[in-house]
């Protein structure tokens, strides 16, 4: 933050629990019929963000995003965008705008025309319109395509004039509902630092529903990541990855091992926990838990030290065999069977060249830091 | 090729069963002789008759002018309803409108006609509208029925679009009317376009609804064509055939031009 002096209000909001909310949702209820696709969600979003919405389909994530936009009216609760209450304020009179899954450009107007709409319908008078649209064309580095026809274009230019139409009114939110789906992948890659570019550029909140984890993790700044309508952890990509409040988060985002254990004896700085797969296990001592207790654990692939010998002077480990290994060429993943038939997931960087790599039916050792298990109790 | 006569018998069978009546009306029009049977030459003595015949133009007239207004009237009429049918959601009643648009395309033509016959009547007698029967009474049952062939096709066009082009326009502060005219119409025109050919097509043809709704003065062309074949047919009525056939040909191929473009540039 202090590399940057142009940035001088705090980049982390949320950290800050006196800082006003930009976008306040507020115990928000949608039912259709007898389904209920958002329950009882609260969220606060901060100025300048870029927050994902991240779940799979059919978690009520779009719906949420169709309620901020104002094409669903929610069953209950309260939406606050800059302290103004949006119940009753139909679509087009919100500060927000919307870029849609099919880009949804008017195929009878022309790029320019496309990106002028909305400033006309403002009041902006055509020359006004025009200068802006142009100005947002260039942004999005389209200048030289403003005659065409939408169907003149590739996706990824589609893509573009989407973005710079929803974004010429110079909404105070801008909603984008999966808005690198229809790219192919190495297009969407590009497109992710674009995006991220442009964002902070302008400076407009972005809100980005996405059910694609890697584009999660590369754009937001935090992530809300939703199921079955209910958000069930909000926190910055790294939070959300390296402490999951669940095993449905720690599942959802990259993988994990989950090894199921009671809660055993607690010394000051270690806890112990009675496993059926790993045995006994050392992991820091976490307060509130009661001995007997359900837990689960929770280790990523690449934490897990694969050795042919047990590792000197580990705390938790046990032997296995190599079932599987694929060679990925950055790293190779690895499924190692314990004695009593459990696989674990194990990734191991090649950052050098090994002469001779562990690889399949081998007599193994798995090590695991203590530090590195997560233990959850839902 | 085992094949090489056989595709091209059955095409040419093809071809003439549906356009030797046709071929045969446009070369009789330009025969000498009053007896439409009987090859008296070439002539287009009959496209002169014509000319002068006062009642045939008369009734060809009305025909176009109710024709015209019937398809225009029945496009605004079949489009509201469509619109309403698909993208209003459930409402009272949605199941009642739905069958009362498509019922004028199930029930027989002398029902519609009688049926209508029997309110315009009524109406009157109780309102003092419409006057007699004329032209606005054929104009009244024609956009009806029509307007059902508009809506079914409106519908199907309504049901394929995007509905997020006109969330988008919504999005970007446009009020519902404003989407309407500048997103959904602009759209969906080419049905429309389809869908008024239709209805002026369906309009000039009617003999049924037109005999029972019209009155004296507004004797629409297939009236007339009607009445005058149960005399006799003339040589003059194959000569306005031609004509109306060329009229029609035409169209056809002109709609059909612009039809692929479109859908060239909609690819």
């Amino acid at each position: 933050m202090t590399s940057n002096p142009a940035l001088a209000v705090n980049t982390r909001p949320w950290t800050d629990p006196d800082a006003k909310p930009f976008i306040s949702i507020r115990n928000i209820t949608k039912r259709f019929g007898d389904f209920t696709a958002v329950n009882d969600v609260s969220l606060d979003i901060y100025r300048s963000e870029l927050f994902c919405l991240l779940g799979g389909s059919g978690c009520g994530k779009s719906t949420l995003l169709r309620m901020l936009s104002g094409f669903e009216t929610p069953t209950s609760g309260k939406i606050l965008i800059d302290g103004q209450d949006m119940a009753g304020v139909p679509a087009d009179r919100r500060p927000t705008n919307m870029m849609f899954q099919s880009y949804a450009l008017f195929p009878h107007m022309s790029v320019e025309k496309n990106v002028a709409y909305g400033l006309l319908r403002e009041g902006k008078s055509k020359a006004e319109a025009a200068e802006r649209a142009a100005e947002m064309l260039k942004l999005v580095k389209l200048e030289s395509f403003a005659r065409r026809k939408p169907h003149q274009l590739s996706g990824g230019q589609r893509q573009r004039v989407a973005l710079a139409r929803a974004l010429a009114k110079q909404p105070k939110v801008l909603l984008l509902d999966e808005p690198l789906g229809a790219l192919d992948k190495k297009l969407r890659e590009e497109t992710q630092f674009e995006l991220i570019n442009i964002q902070e550029t302008l400076g407009v909140t972005f809100i980005v529903v996405t059910h694609d984890q890697d584009e999660a993790m590369t754009l937001a700044t935090r992530i809300g990541v939703m199921t079955e309508g209910v958000i069930t952890q909000v926190g910055e990509p790294r939070e959300i990855y390296e402490t999951p409040k669940s095993r449905f988060v720690a599942d959802f985002i990259g993988s994990v091992n989950l090894f199921e254990g009671r809660v055993g004896p607690s010394a000051p700085d270690l806890m112990r926990v009675e496993t059926e797969d790993l045995g006994p296990v050392s992991v820091p001592p976490v307060p509130g838990l009661t001995q007997g207790q359900t837990v689960w654990l929770a280790m990523r692939p690449e934490r897990v030290w694969l050795t042919r010998e047990p590792k000197e002077g580990a705390v938790n480990t046990v032997p296995g065999i190599v079932r599987d290994m694929g060679y990925v060429g950055h790293m190779s993943s690895y499924l190692v069977r314990l004695a009593n038939g459990r696989q674990v997931r194990v990734t191991q960087a090649n950052e050098s060249r090994r002469d001779n790599p562990i690889s399949w039916d081998e007599s193994v050792h798995l090590s695991f830091e203590p530090a590195d298990f997560r233990v959850l109790t839902q | 090729m085992r094949r090489g006569w056989f595709l091209p018998l059955f095409a040419t069978l093809g071809f003439g069963f549906l356009y030797a009546p046709i071929v045969s009306l446009i070369v009789f029009s330009f025969n000498e002789s009053r007896l439409v049977t009987v090859w008296g030459g070439f002539s287009t003595r009959w496209y002169g008759e014509l000319i002068s015949d006062g009642q045939l133009l008369e009734a060809a007239w009305v025909s176009l002018k109710i024709a015209t207004i019937s398809a225009s009237l029945a496009v605004v009429i079949g489009t509201l309803a469509a619109f309403v049918l698909t993208r209003f959601g459930k409402f009272h009643g949605k199941l009642m409108l739905t069958g009362m648009v498509t019922a004028p395309l199930v029930m027989p033509e002398v029902i519609i006609g009688l049926s209508l016959l029997l309110l315009f009547v009524a109406m009157e007698g109780m309102l003092g509208w419409p006057a007699g029967r004329g032209m606005t009474t054929v104009i009244i049952a024609h956009s009806t029925f029509c307007a059902a062939y508009v809506a079914v096709i409106a519908q199907s066009r309504l049901r394929d679009m995007d509905e997020s082009l006109e969330e988008a326009a919504r999005d970007l502060g446009a009020g519902p009317v404003r989407v309407f005219f500048d997103i959904t119409l602009p759209v969906i025109a080419p049905a429309l376009v389809s869908g008024w050919l239709l209805a002026f097509t369906l309009s000039l043809d009617d003999l049924v609804i037109a005999s029972f709704v019209s009155g004296p003065g507004a004797s629409t062309l297939p009236m007339v064509i009607f009445s005058k074949v149960r005399l006799g047919v003339s040589p003059d009525v194959n000569a306005l055939a031609t004509i109306i056939i060329g009229i029609v040909a035409l169209a056809v191929t002109v709609a059909g031009v612009l039809l692929m473009r479109q859908s060239k540039r909609a690819r």
